[in-house]
């Protein structure tokens, strides 16, 4: 690779993000990857960071010990080396801004990857999700929805998909006509349909109204909305951006529904701020975590005038706001924002899960941000960076979405088929580019980079490791009594999420993880029914009948289930008993890492490693760094009896 | 006295109770001496029994002739009684107020329950000194167990008998005695068998301006202390804090006078501050009105959050020294029976695995608390909806069980309990039928007869039946030193306690439920799979199979 002057450097320091804690090892530059290794041979740790995931590298002022280079992930982490000659890190640093900065498409990471699988298989997975399947399965087309061929060409509207969904009474004059009269062309079309209540989801975007201006056009395709809907005289029109914002897009001839202008229309603004405030809201909250010795009152305080939470909130509120529409009044929603691709796909994607149970399964949830963010033209090149920055565009849209997920999951425990890590690895993979699938900005971008024959499809890959992203605690027939969720939204119940955020500081995690133990207990559950099935088989070879076993007094010999390869992520599971075992050994250090956290199997699949890092460090790193009072008394009392 | 002459109405009908998410229910009113009750009197529903002990504090309300009572409990719940007719609605709430605040401990609930069930296992026996004191001995021959507080005139918070160093003779112990505040002189508080080093507390020296000195003291833990190593004197109040309090009398060690010591300040708070900071987080988590911002604003002015952060790093602290530095401690505030003992308890959770089983727990709590002397019945008096002046109520237990579940949510499968029963031991320090948390000391206990008259929690939660209720299925022994993270980002707010009726735990109770299902099923079917593979390796050395091919 040209850009790559130094491939590897020794000696280089990693420092801990919290504590004093530093270790050495040697980093790699290729042509995807940086990588650190550390080179004390018993623990040693790796940790590959794609060139994609990196935000911001940072070369600070040289110390005494070498060159400090700070790297900012987008999936949260943060690096610290310190390179002992500056040349070398000088050449590291000028490598990895020209690298984390493609100008082409083709320079991405998808294009190269390659999981060894071959056409047919690569095909099979793009084949996975089928959007045509998913309307029929909402019960569309019916006799009152109908597929157009309108933008088959995307002559109408380019950042939407070939096929869209419209009410049987819109002709094409009107939906022609109506695309002219909204932002970018983005006409109302359907995006869920409520079956039970015939209450329909659309979205669209902005209408191009200013002071006065009207489009008959428009008003019929609203009113061809509401008639499909028989249920409900009116249909509500939900304004996702804040009244102000609204307002100001007047004067640049855009704006909202003028309610004297459309009959049967409830206007209402919901107020969830643009992706300048959320990008803002989030660098706020990323800085106050970062704080090393952070005091408790920082944090809260930190974490209130970030606003994060609240914008979090906001768009959990109008999410219940248009699940409520439809499912109590069978009202249909149109929902839009400015251009209908960012707070509009947060809203209509977060209240089609709380409808539809459907969404709340792997399966469904891959097929709902198919639908909602990257059919609909969710601008993911743009909001993730992956290609020719424009800083301005970047925006934290869809970790919210997933975000209010998470959220929902904490209160919902029994209603989710998938367990936090999902979220987390499609947040990892939607940075990564190592797939397909989010790369570009719409429909039309992703054919025309022939994306299907070139590059593999994330969701195939994340079925194969189905097993590691399940929630051992999932229910049907929780999912088939709380069809629809209705959560609370009292601000207690939206936490921080400590996983998300500090994904790779793991001495902050638990030390034990719940979660991993009990999905191996269910693993394990059915590798044992399994063992049962066969012994009874054997046993019947005696002539012995064998169903009414009961259990017996506790075994003398305690047979371990036989556990997976790997739990979460790809690291090597040891058996407990092993893992006690080694701690037993353990002289020096005796420090409960049973099981290490899920999360802390850091080196993920898409970093290509399955290294394990070891325990989580000394004292220091867990309660107190250096500037933790605690400990300076305590270093410092050391310092002074000594001398 | 007579409960009779407080009850001016004991029964009315057609009362209406109100509670958040659970449905109303009419029906009958009784006020006994001790308990209001709450009966529709039909099958199959759930009668409302309340201590008039766990009422904090009521407010009254009248539309018309409806009268409302609004009871705060202080275990935090809130309910509200509609009650038909103005007089019987003011006698209720006379009676409830009259009844809640009784003085005489006494006349306390648990000096006239008697148990329904079998007392298996006296309670007041789990811990006895002289036991815990030979398995020391069977470790080291360092410590003696003194008599010299037997009639607890040397110190009257502390038991009668206490584990000091073996070459300090009684006579020391006095002077050192007067030296401390209360008396209470350094004692054994927990031996790390792992290196022999110990941890001792006791209340902070008596050095006032003048800078008093004690060679007995010095002696006395001195000797706890190897020949050339160094201990630390882990002060939980600040520098300005120490350095005030010489004004009145106390002080802190001098290194000049304790050479060998190492002293270490914290800043966990003093329990009248406590006081206030779990009153606002009450408040906080009650009005649900609130906004985003002006939740978390209220979260952080309670200051809770940060005093689960404070006393827990100093604990960390503590276990650091011992453990990592191979160093003794010993652990003062300023009385030495509030931030001190929160501080021993909990660095001995961290150390120690004995600690983290259930008896174990019960052991630290007997022995670190009721024998150490905290007073209960002062702190515990009143709870988040007092509105009187506090007077020396304070949550000091309650932050102490936020701290444990601290540590139990990052580690949950190294404790033998779960949740439910710390919740139950908040619930039983503030108000219950047992007499465990009566009094304020050894002394106090001892006078109130309470182990003959009263019934011990020990004897009601260790019967096997109700034990189940408390165990964690997760948890696998191990014997390991459990270090927390104590970043703000990892310590959460404790909502089995501060959000426990505010919100529906449905979802959440069905889903702990299934996730027991699953251990247990795992163990069924491990039984399972044993027995059917030595029934077969029976059958196999007896005779082959039937038709062998």
């Amino acid at each position: 690779m040209e850009h790559i002057r130094t491939p590897k450097v020794e000696q280089v320091k990693l420092l801990d993000r919290f504590s004093n804690k530093s270790v050495t090892g040697t980093l790699h530059l290729t042509a995807t990857h940086l990588i650190f290794v550390e080179s004390n041979s018993t623990s040693a740790q790796e940790i590959w960071i794609l060139h994609h995931h990196i935000a911001s590298v940072e070369k600070l002022s040289l110390t005494t010990s070498g060159c400090p280079l700070l790297i900012q992930c987008r999936n949260f982490r943060l690096v610290h080396f310190v390179i002992p000659r500056e040349r070398d890190c000088h050449d590291i640093y000028s490598s990895l801004l020209r690298l984390l900065r493609p100008v082409s498409y083709d320079e991405l990471y998808a294009f190269s990857y390659n999981p060894k699988q071959n056409d047919q298989q690569r095909e099979e997975g793009w084949q996975l999700i089928d959007l045509a399947a998913e309307f029929e399965r909402m019960g569309v087309p019916c006799d009152q929805w109908q597929l157009t061929d309108v933008n088959r060409e995307y002559k109408v509207c380019e950042t939407y998909p070939r096929d869209l969904y419209v009410p049987i009474t819109a002709s094409k004059p009107i939906i022609v006509g109506s695309s002219k009269f909204r932002s970018k062309g983005r006409f109302p079309v359907l995006t869920y349909f409520y079956q039970e209540k015939k209450a329909a989801v659309c979205r669209c975007s902005q209408p191009l109204s200013g002071f006065s201006a009207r489009c008959l056009e428009d008003e019929h395709m609203l009113q061809a909305i509401s008639k499909a809907n028989h249920n409900s005289r009116c249909i509500y029109v939900m304004d996702t951006r804040p009244k102000l914002n609204a307002l100001a897009n007047r004067a640049a001839g855009k704006g909202y529904e003028n309610e004297d202008n459309y009959p049967n229309i409830r206007f209402q603004f919901v107020g969830i701020e643009n992706i300048h405030v959320m990008r803002g809201s989030l660098q706020k909250l990323l800085e106050v975590m970062g704080t090393r010795s952070l005091s408790m009152t920082d944090y809260l305080v930190g974490l209130e005038n970030s606003g994060w939470l609240r914008h979090i909130k906001a768009i959990m509120d109008a999410a219940i706001f248009l699940a409520k529409a439809v499912t109590v009044e069978g009202a249909s929603v149109l929902v839009h924002c400015s251009d209908g691709w960012d707070r509009t796909a947060q809203v209509c994607a977060l209240g089609s899960l709380l409808m539809d149970p459907y969404y709340r399964t792997i399966k469904g949830f891959m097929v709902l941000i198919e639908k909602d963010w990257i059919s609909f033209g969710h601008k993911f090149a743009d909001r993730c960076d992956q290609l020719d920055p424009d800083p301005k565009e970047v925006s934290p849209i869809f970790t919210q979405f997933l975000e209010c997920v998470w959220q929902l999951t904490e209160q919902f425990p029994q209603a989710f088929e998938f367990s936090e890590w999902f979220l987390i690895q499609i947040h990892e993979h939607v940075h990564s580019c190592q797939f397909g699938n989010f790369l570009g900005n719409s429909q039309r971008q992703r054919e025309d980079l022939q994306l299907k024959e070139r590059t593999y499809s994330l969701w195939a890959h994340l079925l194969s490791e189905k097993q590691n992203y399940l929630n051992p605690v999932y229910s049907l027939s929780f999912a088939e009594s709380h069809p629809v969720l209705e959560p609370s939204t009292q601000a207690y119940h939206f936490k921080f999420w400590r996983n998300m955020y500090h994904q790779y500081d793991r001495s902050m995690h638990p030390r034990q993880s719940i979660l991993k133990h009990v999905l191996t207990l269910k693993e394990s559950n059915r590798e044992l029914e399994g063992t049962v099935q066969a012994l009874k088989t054997k046993l019947q070879a005696f002539g012995v009948s064998t169903s009414p076993l009961k259990p017996q007094t506790p075994p003398r010999e305690r047979s371990l289930p036989s556990r997976p390869q790997s739990l979460i992520l790809g690291a090597p599971l040891l058996s407990r008993k092993e893992v006690q075992q080694e701690e037993d050994e353990e002289v020096l250090g005796e420090e409960a890492r049973e099981d290490a956290p899920a999360s802390t199997d850091g080196e993920r699949t898409v970093e290509g490693s399955s290294a394990t890092e070891n325990g989580y460090g000394e004292l220091t790193g867990s309660f107190g760094s250096k500037n933790e009072p605690a400990v300076v008394t305590l270093e410092f009392g050391v310092a002074r009896m000594t001398c | 006295m007579e409960f009779a002459e407080l009850i001016k109405t004991p029964r009315v009908d057609g009362v209406v109770l109100h509670r958040p998410f659970m449905p109303t229910v009419e029906g009958t009113l009784c006020l006994t001496g001790h308990h209001l009750i709450l009966s529709s009197r039909q099958d199959n529903t759930e009668e409302l029994w309340l201590l008039h002990a766990n009422i904090d504090s009521i407010e009254k309300r009248f539309i018309g002739s409806l009268g409302t009572i609004i009871v705060k409990c202080k275990d935090l719940r809130v309910i509200q009684l509609d009650i038909p007719g103005m007089e019987e609605c003011l006698n209720i709430a006379s009676s409830i107020e009259a009844l809640s605040t009784l003085d005489s401990v006494s006349l306390m609930y648990p000096f006239f329950y008697r148990p329904l069930f079998e007392v298996i296992e006296d309670g007041w026996q789990l811990f006895v000194p002289e036991e815990a004191f030979k398995d020391l001995e069977s470790m080291t021959d360092e410590w003696r167990l003194s008599e010299v507080n037997k009639d607890f005139s040397v110190c009257p918070s502390y038991p009668s008998l206490l584990t000091v160093p073996k070459d300090i003779d009684d006579e020391s112990l006095c002077k050192a005695a007067s030296f401390r505040h209360g008396g209470r002189f350094p004692v054994l508080s927990y031996y790390h068998k792992k290196n022999g080093m110990v941890m001792m507390r006791a209340a902070q020296p008596l050095t006032g301006t003048n800078g008093r000195r004690c060679k007995e003291d010095e002696k006395l833990i001195n000797a706890t202390l190897c020949a050339g190593k160094r201990g630390y004197i882990i002060d939980t109040r600040t520098v300005a804090v120490a350095q005030q309090a010489k004004a009145r009398g106390g002080g802190f060690e001098q290194e000049a006078n304790y050479p060998q010591w190492r002293r270490i300040h914290k800043a966990v708070e003093r329990s009248n501050v406590l006081q206030e900071s779990l009153i606002k987080l009450v408040e906080a988590c009650n009005d649900q009105s609130h906004s985003m911002d002006r939740w978390l604003s209220k979260l952080e002015a309670s200051n809770w959050q940060s005093n689960v952060k404070e006393i827990l790093t100093t604990a960390c602290l503590a276990a650091q020294c011992i453990d990592r530095e191979g160093a003794s401690v010993l652990v003062h505030g300023t009385e030495g029976t509030d931030s001190t003992l929160q501080v021993t308890s909990l660095a001995q959770i961290i150390l120690d695995p004995a600690c983290r089983t259930i008896r174990g727990f019960e052991v630290l709590i007997e022995r670190e608390w009721l024998q150490a002397g905290h007073p209960f019945q002062q702190r515990c008096a009143q709870s988040a909806y007092s509105n009187g002046k506090p007077r020396s109520e304070a949550p000091v237990f309650l932050l102490f069980l936020d701290c444990v579940w601290q540590i139990l949510r990052q580690f949950p499968c190294s404790f033998q309990f779960n949740e439910n029963f710390l919740i139950m031991l908040f619930e039983h320090a503030y108000a219950s039928q047992f007499g465990t948390f009566l009094g304020n000391s050894v002394a106090e206990r001892l006078k109130l007869l309470l182990s003959q008259k009263t019934v011990s929690l020990w004897s009601w939660v260790n019967r096997p039946q109700e034990l189940e209720r408390f165990l964690n299925p997760l948890y696998e022994p191990n014997n390991l030193v459990i270090w927390p993270s104590v970043a703000p980002q990892s310590l959460l707010l404790w909502e089995g306690v501060f959000l426990r009726w505010n919100r529906s735990s449905k979802c959440l109770d069905e889903a702990n439920q299934e996730m027991v299902h699953i251990i247990e099923y795992n163990k069924e079917l491990q039984n399972k799979v044993n027995s059917l593979r030595r029934q077969l390796a029976q059958l196999e050395t007896e005779d082959g199979p039937l038709q062998t091919p």
